[in-house]
């Protein structure tokens, strides 16, 4: 008996230290890529090209950062790109939280009838060339508007905040609407400031997925220099030697800085790209681990 | 007329429905009285119809042979041509073929590298460790695949690539790969690269499920002399089997319209035999050189088969485990 404890516990012992072991190269292999770029974007631009840059500038400097923020392309991008980040998320938030507090009063007599109208979209989509014809028959294309307008509406977000809300005590409702409040007023008044939590992960589902987004400034705006967005004008500078996306253009000034030293280049826009997610999700973890399990329960 | 406030009051503040006979009158009743809340919902849903239904209205361009510069009435039919011309396309096969093979591996690892993520990581009783390991995990989930595209290239590359580098000096290669450069890696490459992204951020929903498991169950388990491996296969594992289930579903419903990202910020000039997918099919050929009727057809043919796929899983599921999700 005790020599079977015994057993047990070492073999517990080995399982641990693999556990360890494992997770802690998953960590590493995670982290890698980014700490690899930010030492280089840090790195004097020619001892660079010596190659041997692991996770530790071997020569600092800022003068990749100051040659980035000296391209107007690039202060032009992060303009429209805030720009859009803000105007989407509000309008977002706006549009989803309101139809989750309709759909969540279970007198509505639409609700039914909306929900499935929502829940259908998250299943199929008309495609690409439809939506494209669709955003040239509204002039959407070559506006501002194009990145917040069509996806205001988000059933998967409508669905997590409307589960919070099914989880708030009635109660509070019905005790307003007795007091004559109407619909609208319970909603900002009494729900909304509930849901805290919860539109704290819409927040940063909706903020994330506008800064990251770059194929619309692709496909409708890449020709308005006015309206090209920070992930656009890091991917024309990617593309200079990646030869990727077929995005090659001479006379680009993306592209003629990247000729001066265009390791360092990327890596420091790439940093200035990723940085404002980074510095902002970890505070928010614990609100989208749970929204995210709200959705999935739902879902 | 007394009885049909009462009814509205009720209604109003129940599930009750109207009775039939008043239907019509309730509900206009109705209307006047859940004003805010039509409000506050109808725009939306207006909101809703134009961007992601009315699109559907464009499929009949798939039967047309459609000219930007003409009305609806203008537009010359065409039956099944487009789609003749689609079939018969050999480019269109081979994109096919990349759809699925990068699909199905992503639909493979992508669910049960998560799933072992979880389980793994949910040994880690509470601590230090696990948090600062989960926290590091959602990091890539959170940059766009133009950033990861980048960092896949700077990992890849020939000179002071990490991935080169490591090989070499493990000496399990005499000189550097190049990797970028190599149709027949890409399909591997977008599969880990998609990994990496993505698998911290899908272990999350099989973690909380594993904190819903009854702990007793882990507690009787020790009684019985099962250790914690015995414990993950036949406690964990069978605890959170309806959240995989559902979450398989879903993800074979996505199968072809798995998205272009990666694909696109991925590929370059060498490597598009293997790396072009169906709605890159559809951009290259269909938008970009104005043939919007043929890229209709793409995209329907897209849609269509998502919505075939999603149907069959859930069917087969509901068949099998009781689970589905419609």
């Amino acid at each position: 008996m005790a020599a079977k404890a015994f057993e047990l516990k070492k073999s517990e012992r080995a399982f641990d230290i693999f556990l360890y072991i494992f997770l802690g190269i998953v960590m590493i292999v995670t982290l890698y890529p980014f700490l690899n770029v930010l030492a280089i974007s840090f790195n004097d631009s020619t001892d660079t090209v010596r190659g041997g840059i692991t996770i530790w500038p071997r020569e600092w400097t800022l003068d990749n950062y100051k040659r980035i923020f000296s391209y107007t392309g690039l202060i032009q991008g992060f303009k429209v790109s805030v720009m859009r980040t803000v105007v989407g998320t509000l309008l977002g938030l706006i549009s989803a939280s309101m139809l989750a507090f309709t759909l969540s009063r279970p007198e509505f007599r639409a609700r039914k009838l909306f929900s499935y109208f929502l829940i259908l979209t998250m299943y199929f989509s008309g495609g690409m060339v439809p939506a494209y014809i669709l955003m040239r028959d509204l002039n959407l294309i070559g506006t501002f508007w194009i990145y917040v307008l069509p996806g205001a509406v988000s059933a998967f977000n409508v669905f997590i905040i409307r589960s919070f809300m099914d989880g708030l005590p009635f109660a509070l409702q019905e005790s307003a609407k007795l007091d004559g409040a109407n619909d609208f007023k319970i909603f900002y008044k009494i729900i909304l400031p509930l849901c805290k939590p919860v539109l704290a992960t819409v927040t940063l589902f909706l903020a994330v997925g506008q800064w990251n987004e770059w194929f619309t400034t692709y496909l409708y705006n890449g020709n308005k220099s006015h309206l090209t967005t920070l992930q656009y004008e890091l991917m024309k500078v990617l593309a200079t030697t990646n030869q990727g996306s077929g995005m090659t253009n001479s006379n680009d000034l993306a592209n003629q800085m990247a000729q001066v030293s265009p390791e360092s280049i990327k890596m420091a826009i790439t940093i200035v790209v990723t940085v404002p997610i980074l510095v902002v999700y970890p505070f928010l973890q614990k609100y989208f681990v749970s929204g995210m399990t709200l959705g999935a329960v739902k879902a | 007329m007394k009885a049909l406030t009462e009814n509205g009051v009720t209604a109003n503040e129940s599930v009750t429905p109207a009775p039939p006979t008043k239907r019509k009158s309730g509900f206009w009743k109705s209307v006047v009285q859940q004003k805010y809340l039509y409000l506050m919902s109808l725009p939306f849903v207006i909101w809703v119809f134009i961007f992601s239904y009315l699109p559907l209205w464009g499929w009949t361009m798939a039967f047309q042979n459609y000219k930007p510069a003409k009305s609806f009435g203008e537009q010359k039919w065409v039956g099944l041509d487009n789609f003749k011309e689609l079939f018969s396309d050999d480019r269109f096969y081979l994109v096919l073929r990349n759809t699925l093979a990068m699909s199905g591996l992503g639909l493979v690892f992508g669910f049960v590298v998560p799933i072992l993520f979880a389980v793994l990581l949910n040994e880690l009783k509470g601590s230090l460790f696990k948090r600062t390991v989960q926290t590091v995990s959602y990091l890539p989930h959170f940059v766009s695949w133009v950033v990861v595209g980048g960092l896949v290239y700077k990992m890849l590359a020939i000179e002071g690539g990490g991935v080169n580098d490591l090989l070499l000096w493990l000496n399990i290669i005499d000189e550097p790969i190049q990797f970028m450069a190599q149709p027949k890696m890409f399909w591997g490459i977008v599969t880990v690269s998609d990994l990496w992204k993505e698998t911290g951020w899908n272990a999350i929903i099989y973690l909380a499920a594993i904190t819903g498991i009854d702990k007793e169950l882990y507690e009787a388990a020790k009684v019985d002399g099962a250790g914690r491996i015995k414990q993950m296969f036949h406690i964990t594992l069978p605890g959170i089997r309806t959240t995989i289930t559902v979450l398989l579903i879903m993800s074979i419903g996505h199968m072809v319209s798995t998205g272009f990202e990666k694909q696109f910020q991925l590929t370059n000039s060498l490597l598009t035999d293997y790396s072009e997918v169906l709605d890159l099919y559809a951009l290259n050929y269909g938008i970009k050189i104005a043939r919007f009727s043929y890229g209709t057809a793409i995209s329907m043919f897209t849609s269509v088969v998502s919505v075939i796929l999603l149907l069959i899983a859930n069917g087969v599921s509901k068949k099998l485990t009781k689970e589905s999700i419609m």
